[in-house]
């Protein structure tokens, strides 16, 4: 059988624009003027993807791993054909579907039921084919009662419901996903991937999918990409992919500092330093499962005025958002600050997290209304491990305990009778 | 199963894609049909307002101009002429004003989605057309008032008008449509480019009055009189002017090729530029 998709040396190039995404025409002119006085500056380019050769068999599940700016919903975009390689080529066979475009050029205007007629059409569906799985499609919806309504008076949840039903009643032989899948309801979420995997199985489709959540990958995929730096460098079954980005990308960091400052809020505000420490104050990235761990960001405040609060979230190394905390309790929280430099110490607690490496972002901001004055990703990553020799939620049971966290539960039990 | 192979390689030469539009024929009409739908369910007046608008601008050039400067609009009334010239008008003006921001409007589906781009700017073309159906069946009864006569032979006097003004409107539409998501700012020049084309259409004025030679000569080379003079030949049942249809033909042919050979040339890079 030929492979689903064939892709030969297929590379794009960006060029960067320093400000603008497009171009005004007053520019242009006036650069031209500009031109003819002054040597032509050269435009810096770049490889979003470079070199991929790729061969997918019909009915491969494949996951897309990768750091965000890796090339991966760029390769997404090649196949579905929205943006030309700059080199190489590749070769499709069948239809592709892509859930890229969810609920895309749903009209409010029009009712559910003329929606679904629009969406399936822009989608690639013939006008025959919406009719015959129409039932079917608003059964999945679960918005039955409002399908001859305008769409602008359904919620947004609704709205979405509608949209994946569309999408996920489409009959591609290839079928694209690119983390839509963190949007929407848990439950809903589930009968989607449910549905696809169904799907999937069923009729030997092709599906490419790419997420940043391990977990679902693992579940979903049979084999998975590493791309980084638009390059190619791995590709094989799941969890020997998964485990070599995991080795290649995580490793620990105590302490970051920024020398010239992250600056925000007009350059209000600076990040100096983020660290981890325990409760002694020294600088560690090794923690048992028993220690708390101090989470620790300095920053100064150039000029009076900026109302905010700390906050951070925590990943495992699946990507998996642990927790998002923000400060509450401090007497500086969503206190208008003066000139002058702080710190703020997040003590996650001891007896919670499993082994493992986690990552950390941080913020400054205010949650209401939401203002998110400086977003740091992955600014400190710590490794936790278990002292056997202290009582923790193991026990003494050696083997891999299943779940997220793991804190140690205040058991009571007593014979009553 | 017959499976489609798609190639995917970098944009080379030039082709128009007739073949895939053919393909994507039902979203052309699903785009087309959305447009129609949503525009007479948001205005309260509905599909009269197609009608009242061409009307009501007749009105006003008639009153303004039949007494004060006495076109020779003969043998066709003022009123019919005008009307002739303003439905005409109407969709040449609407055609390119929404196909070149049709694109724009649509950036959203764009990156994320394919099909055949021609597809935007040539359905705004077709939401154009429909209301122009609705304003030409209002100026025939218009007609009819006025005793004016409808011939089958002068038929494909009209049908030729027609198409020489879509043609017009589409490859127009498609070029400001391309320029539009290329360049940002220059969106704000079409209403006065349209501005310019209106007076140097004969819709008010008979280009035959213009005795300057030279004018006449440039005002020749706008496609919409051309477009224009055959249609009112349809009513006149005249022979139309040969140097109005020639010239308006000729620039009609390469404003077509041209807008949609820059269009189809931008056309790849929509998405990385939208």
């Amino acid at each position: 059988m030929k492979p689903a998709i064939d892709i030969r040396n297929l590379g794009k190039q960006y060029e960067l624009n320093e400000s603008a995404p497009y171009v005004a025409l007053r520019d242009i002119l006036s650069q031209s003027v500009k031109k003819v006085f002054s040597p032509a500056e050269k435009k810096e380019k770049f490889w979003a993807l470079r070199d991929i050769d790729l061969r997918i068999e019909p009915g491969e599940r494949v996951g897309i791993i990768g750091r965000n700016g890796a090339g991966k919903s760029t390769l997404l975009k090649i196949i579905s054909r929205i943006t030309p390689p700059t080199t190489g080529e590749a070769f499709i066979r069948g239809r592709v579907g892509s859930l890229l475009e969810v609920g895309t050029g749903f009209h409010p205007e029009l009712t559910g039921r003329e929606n679904i007629y629009l969406n399936g059409s822009i989608l690639g569906l013939k006008k025959a084919e919406i009719t015959r799985q129409l039932d079917a499609i608003i059964d999945f919806s679960g918005v039955e009662k409002f399908i001859d309504t305008p769409l602008k008076h359904y919620s947004s949840g609704m709205q979405l419901r509608l949209a994946f039903s569309v999408a996920a009643h489409l009959e591609p032989e290839i079928l694209l996903i690119d983390e839509v899948l963190a949007v929407g309801d848990l439950e809903f979420q589930k009968k989607c991937l449910g549905k696809m995997e169904e799907v999937s199985r069923k009729d030997g489709r092709t599906i490419l999918f790419v997420s940043h959540n391990l977990d679902s990958i693992r579940k979903f995929c049979s084999a998975a990409l590493l791309l980084d730096e638009g390059k190619l460098i791995a590709n094989g079954p799941t969890e020997k992919i998964i485990q070599q980005y995991i080795a290649g990308h995580l490793n620990t960091m105590a302490l970051q500092e920024w020398p010239s400052g992250v600056q925000a809020y007009n350059g209000q505000l600076q990040l100096k330093k983020a660290w981890l420490h325990g409760n002694s104050g020294v600088l560690t990235d090794r923690f048992d499962t028993t220690e708390s761990i101090g989470v620790s960001i300095q920053y100064e405040v150039l000029e009076e005025g900026p109302v905010f609060t700390h906050g951070l979230n925590l990943f495992n190394q699946e990507q998996v958002m642990i927790f998002s905390s923000h400060d509450v309790i401090s007497p500086l929280s969503l206190k208008k600050r003066e000139k002058g430099i702080y710190e703020a110490t997040a003590w996650i607690p001891g007896h919670l997290l499993t082994e493992g490496i986690y990552s950390i972002h941080t913020a400054l901001f205010n949650p209401n209304p939401l203002d998110i004055f400086i977003h740091e990703s992955d600014v400190l990553r710590f490794e936790i491990f278990t002292d056997y020799s202290k009582l923790t939620a193991r026990g003494n049971y050696t083997a891999e305990i299943p779940g997220i966290v793991r804190p140690l539960i205040r058991w009571e039990a007593q014979q009553t009778f | 199963m017959e499976q489609p192979l798609t190639h995917i390689k970098p944009p080379g030469r030039f082709s128009t894609g007739f073949r895939e539009i053919w393909q994507y024929r039902e979203l052309f009409y699903f785009f087309t049909w959305r447009d129609i739908k949503v525009k007479y369910k948001q205005t309260s007046l509905g599909i009269l307002w197609a009608i009242l608008q061409p009307l009501g601008m007749m009105l006003l050039f008639t009153l303004l101009f039949s007494k004060t400067l006495k076109f020779d609009t003969s043998p066709l009334p003022y009123p019919v002429f005008v009307l002739s010239g303003l439905i005409l008008w109407n969709l040449f003006q609407s055609s390119v004003s929404h196909a070149g921001e049709s694109m724009i409007q649509h950036a959203g589906i764009i990156k994320k989605i394919y099909f055949p781009r021609l597809i935007i700017p040539g359905s705004a073309v077709l939401v154009s057309l429909f209301d122009f159906l609705m304003g030409f069946l209002i100026f025939m009864v218009f007609c009819l008032v006025y005793k004016q006569s409808f011939h089958w032979y002068t038929l494909p006097f009209y049908l030729s008008g027609l198409l020489l003004l879509l043609l017009a409107a589409f490859g127009t539409g498609t070029f400001l449509a391309a320029l539009n998501v290329k360049y940002r700012d220059f969106r704000y020049t079409i209403p006065f480019l349209l501005q310019v084309l209106f007076f140097s259409s004969q819709v008010i004025y008979p280009v035959q009055g213009v005795s300057q030679p030279v004018l006449k000569y440039v005002l020749a080379l706008n496609p919409v009189n051309a477009a224009i003079e055959l249609f009112r030949c349809g009513l006149t049942g005249h022979t139309p002017d040969f140097l109005l249809v020639a010239a308006g033909g000729t620039t009609t042919v390469i404003i077509f090729l041209a807008g949609l050979y820059f269009f189809r040339k931008t056309e790849a890079y929509f998405a990385d530029i939208a």
